[in-house]
């Protein structure tokens, strides 16, 4: 009697141990929805914009899409990017819009909360395009939607819109 | 049999490099550039009736520019592209507007969209519709608003400048570079045009 207890609760911790450690392991990979508000979403020129698409030597792969609210195959692939950021941990998504900034509070900021937005946003705002766009990639026509991804090995670029197949291969590809 | 093997080498190098080339710009590859004599090409206005560039032959050139009206890089540059075919057509450069998007992927780009649009911001130029989407992939257009300078050169259009109007899509009075009419005064002045393309943000064009 006393050693079947003793099974049941060796079971049982062992049984409240795994699934913790599953709880806490889907809290970690998960990044949690919280609200946007204009402060949240930098506007940046591309002399600050600069430093976050350099090879920082992490063991990330970042992923910059380049998108804008009122562009309609951008807005298609955004969720493929929201669901990929959440399923690798490795990989970092940051959503630059190309919306003019005098729509930030009108446009961009109730579409994040509308569609619950967890990558990083920020706003790019420089008419210098004929300097930046090909800084970005020097075969990227200014065409949107685009992405950036790169890790510490290598720098990808593709002016296209994806299907969420051909994005998580990419993504797959370039975290080996 | 040495020159033989001399072509297959060639051969093989021209084989991998198109190869190579058409995998990094598939869209572009057999699209003119600059320099290139432009084919003649023949849309449907907005007002029913057929434009062709051949119609062109009297003028210096024409400004070709694949613009929308859906696309807010496009908009904002309507009131600029009206002034730029007011100031231009009579010095031999009109403009020539071709929408490239197909109505069934953007339906604010059918025909009547495109003929309410041109009412309100009363454009002067025609606003053609590239049916069947097979003018644009020639050019090699991207994007919405996308510019091509062609020069008539006795009778051949060639093409002079890829690219952008200017350098600040949000405010005509902050512009630093007029790409477009530095390109345009180049070629009345016999210059050479110092910049021939340039890159700015754009709307896809749109395809089924």
């Amino acid at each position: 009697m006393f050693k079947t207890f003793k099974i049941a609760l060796f079971l049982s911790i062992i049984f409240i141990a795994f699934t913790s450690c599953k709880e806490e392991k889907k809290k970690n990979n998960e990044i949690e929805f919280s609200t946007w508000t204009e402060e949240r979403i930098p506007i940046m020129d591309y002399d600050e914009f600069k430093p976050m698409i350099q090879v920082s030597g992490d063991k990330k792969l970042h992923v910059f899409n380049f998108w804008a609210t009122w562009c309609k195959p951008c807005v298609e692939e955004l969720p493929y990017f929201e669901e990929l950021n959440q399923k690798y941990d490795e990989v970092e998504v940051t959503l630059v819009s190309l919306d003019f900034p005098n729509k930030l509070s009108s446009q961009v900021v109730p579409f994040a909360n509308k569609h619950q937005l967890v990558s990083n946003i920020v706003l790019l705002d420089d008419t210098r395009s004929h300097f930046w766009i090909p800084d970005v990639d020097e075969n990227w026509s200014g065409a949107i939607p685009a992405t950036l991804m790169f890790s510490k090995n290598e720098k990808v670029f593709f002016e296209k819109a994806f299907t969420f197949e051909e994005l998580e291969q990419e993504i797959v590809k370039q975290l080996k | 049999m040495k020159t033989f093997s001399n072509f297959k080498k060639i051969a093989t190098i021209g084989i991998i490099a198109i190869a190579l080339f058409s995998f990094l710009k598939p869209s572009t590859l057999d699209a003119y550039q600059i320099g290139d004599k432009v084919e003649n090409f023949k849309l449907q206005n907005i007002d029913g009736k057929f434009v062709a560039l051949s119609d062109y032959n009297n003028y210096k050139g024409v400004i070709v520019i694949f613009t929308c009206n859906t696309c807010p890089y496009a908009v904002a540059y309507e009131d600029r592209i009206v002034a730029l075919h007011e100031k231009y057509q009579s010095q031999g450069f009109p403009v020539v507007a071709i929408n490239p998007n197909d109505p069934e992927a953007q339906p604010g780009d059918s025909m009547i969209e495109m003929q309410k649009r041109a009412e309100e911001k009363a454009f002067t130029f025609p606003y053609l519709v590239d049916e069947g989407q097979k003018v644009y992939p020639k050019f090699g257009a991207t994007k919405t608003p996308h510019v091509f300078l062609l020069n008539n050169e006795k009778g051949d259009f060639i093409l002079k400048y890829i690219g952008a109007i200017d350098d600040n899509y949000k405010d005509a009075a902050q512009v630093k570079e007029p790409f477009l009419e530095n390109a345009i005064q180049a070629l009345q002045e016999g210059r050479e045009i110092k910049v021939t393309e340039t890159k700015a943000i754009g709307c896809t064009i749109k395809t089924k």
